[in-house]
């Protein structure tokens, strides 16, 4: 790559991805919006006040682990995980909400609000939301509350309100239509800390923005413990973030091969999954164009992936574009593979990760046998399994 | 001259304004819409707003949203919302007919298809909630190429220069959302919107419709009086959701509700 990279346009385009596709009066909440990112982002004071919370707050940097016992039982590349999971709330999530919710608190917005799929984000949001003493309403999915009520106890002991979407699939694509909704009714004092590289720009750019300090550090990490840049990169991708994150950073550097992990559900070919890159078209939902999960008359589609943070029908518009140019790879993994990441991790290095982490395990199982073992893999360890933990001991017949 | 900017010239002249209901095509069966469409033209309509469901509503309040899922069970679609139009129009070529939805079923037919397709079906007008003009430069230019109007969305948080915007990629009329918030939702403000409508004027000539927050005839002709026409939505549906084992009595109930805001907006 001789040019380097710089994408979104002013206009928020990835190409045709992206723009900004929203109702009238989320135009000027927007424009607010992408005018407080600009100035902010480039602003001294602001900067050093997110820097000292991810340090102190959050507990960055994030180790990077190399995964020894489990490079060598592969028998192939070294692997080393990213740990984002080591972040106070368990997971990459809470880059992006201190972030955001630093420039709501500049913009003068009292009321907080967002989606949550799996409940990460809204978890990270509850707590930075109780941080700042900002009112904080989540959004989440019927069929998520119920799948995830670990983490709903969470947000509410957080002190924040947690919203049970019942309209349409009443999983994480139905809470964000329920965020716009509240958005739209409420733009006079609410910010909407979207969890994800989705929505209309300046979203996608601005969380980007605020999750690539996970590549900036592996970066840093693996040239200090390798000597070397990393072969190849694998994350999981639902809406993308932590995905973005760690790819961001890297994407001039033309030898790092880039993997994005897309939830297959039962398999691809039956139709149950999370896999637009894989398997989706593009078209508009929720602010932007991009590839969806939908039916010939552009209906958006149910989705379907174990883990409630994949199971969303569109993906970030930089994906698509990254995807459509050959920079980075999408490849998927069913419901039944990220199972064998998750045991394989929990058990070779003693790491319980997310079941939307275990994706990019699963994966990473697969290609590293397929390289030497002086090559290097950076996994991206975006979230920690505690929340599954009832999910999983049902699956194996284990009452709590 | 296009349908909808006919309509609007003559009702001025006549010093009347535009009555607008909007109803979810398919809602709550394919079956139940055109004749809808021909009773409420003979209770005195003037334009007719027909919503293309869509699975991800997120302008909607709960009324609408609930239409749109009713629809789609009976696999309503945007081809046979044009097909639909294409019925009425055998029989009434004189009522402007304007889509009203989300981006994404045209974005999945395709532009110019879709474009080709409200031609051949005699569509007037094109109001999609997603698709501001920022990035509708390619559709308005392959409809109004086909003397399709576009219809854009106002705000009561918009500016001067998005005024201006929608004035140069718009036609036929404007659509002026009265209300920060859902389709369905809260109480109309009077003064805000009259006040509002000083500034829209102030920077388009096109003709205004003022809905959200219209529920019956006392609000119709409060709204008739500040803009040139009204549109009413979530009061028709609310009847059909109420009625849905009793259809007739629905579309009963849709007329005389019509017909009272047309006497309301006239007297």
């Amino acid at each position: 790559m001789t040019e380097k990279y710089n994408m979104p346009d002013t206009r928020g385009h990835f190409g045709p991805y992206g723009g900004i596709f929203v109702a009238e009066t989320l135009m000027p909440p927007i424009q607010e919006l992408n005018a407080a990112y600009q100035r902010y982002m480039v602003d001294p004071e602001f900067i050093a006040e997110l820097d000292a919370d991810l340090k102190y707050y959050v507990g960055r940097p994030s180790p990077l682990y190399h995964a020894e016992r489990w490079s060598r039982e592969l028998g192939g590349a070294q692997i080393y995980l990213k740990r984002e999971d080591l972040n106070h709330t368990g997971a990459h999530k809470i880059n992006n909400t201190i972030g955001q919710a630093l420039l709501a608190k500049r913009m003068g917005k009292t009321r907080i609000i967002a989606e949550t799929g799996a409940g990460q984000h809204g978890v990270a949001t509850a707590t930075i939301a109780a941080r700042l003493g900002l009112e904080c309403v989540i959004y989440m999915g019927a069929v998520d509350v119920v799948r995830q009520s670990l983490n709903v106890y969470r947000m509410k002991l957080l002190g924040a309100t947690v919203v049970a979407v019942e309209s349409g699939s009443k999983t994480l694509k139905d809470a964000l239509n329920e965020a716009l909704r509240d958005w739209v009714t409420n733009v006079d004092n609410t910010f909407y800390i979207i969890g994800t590289v989705a929505g209309p720009h300046p979203y996608p750019a601005m969380v980007r923005d605020f999750q690539a300090i996970i590549g900036r550090e592996a970066k840093q990490q693996c040239i200090e413990q390798a000597g070397r840049l990393p072969d190849a990169l694998v994350a999981c991708v639902g809406g993308g973030s932590n995905a973005i994150g760690l790819f961001y950073p890297f994407i001039d550097d033309a030898s790092v091969a880039m993997v994005g992990v897309e939830a297959a559900g039962d398999g691809v070919e039956t139709g149950r999954h999370s896999a637009p890159l894989c398997a989706g078209r593009p078209g508009v939902l929720h602010g932007n164009r991009t590839y969806l999960m939908e039916d010939d008359d552009g209906e958006i589609i149910e989705t379907h992936s174990i883990s409630a943070g994949l199971d969303y029908p569109g993906v970030g518009p930089e994906h698509a574009w990254l995807k459509d140019t050959g920079r980075a790879q999408y490849v998927n993994i069913t419901d039944n593979e990220a199972l064998e990441g998750f045991y394989a991790l929990t058990r070779m290095e003693g790491i319980i990760p997310a079941l939307e982490s275990s994706h990019a395990m699963a994966y990473t199982m697969k290609l590293a046998p397929t390289m030497s073992k002086d090559k290097i893999i950076i996994v991206n360890l975006s979230g920690r399994g505690d929340k599954d933990m009832q999910t999983m001991a049902q699956r194996e017949g284990i009452m709590l | 001259m296009s349908r909808l900017t006919g309509k609007f010239a003559e009702l001025a002249k006549a010093g009347r304004k535009a009555l607008i209901p909007f109803i979810t095509a398919g809602d709550p069966n394919p079956d139940f819409t055109l004749p809808m469409m021909h009773a409420m033209v003979a209770a005195g309509v003037d334009i007719i707003e027909l919503g293309v469901p869509f699975s991800d509503p997120m302008a909607d309040g709960p009324v609408i949203q609930r239409a749109s899922e009713r629809a789609l069970a009976h696999k309503m679609s945007l081809r046979k919302v044009l097909a639909l139009v294409g019925e009425f129009r055998k029989t009434d070529q004189q009522t402007p007919v304007v889509l009203m939805g989300y981006v994404n079923p045209i974005e999945a037919m395709g532009y110019e298809n879709f474009a080709n397709a409200a031609q051949q079906a005699d569509v007037d007008g094109v109001l999609t909630v997603d698709l501001p003009p920022d990035e509708a430069e390619e559709c308005v230019a392959l409809l109004k190429a086909r003397g399709i109007d576009p219809i854009f969305l106002l705000a009561p948080n918009s500016i001067d220069e998005r005024i201006k915007m929608m004035d140069a990629a718009g036609s036929g009329y404007l659509y002026y959302v009265s209300l920060k918030g859902v389709t369905g939702a809260g109480h109309l403000n009077t003064a805000d919107v009259e006040t509002k409508l000083k500034q829209i004027r102030g920077n388009t000539k096109l003709p205004v419709a003022i809905g959200f927050g219209v529920k019956d005839a006392e609000t119709a002709k409060t709204v008739a009086n500040l803009g040139d026409g009204v549109v009413v939505g979530s009061a028709l549906i609310s009847k059909i959701e109420a009625h849905q084992d009793d259809l007739a009595t629905a579309q009963q109930q849709i007329v005389e509700l019509l017909a009272a805001m047309r006497q309301a907006m006239d007297s």
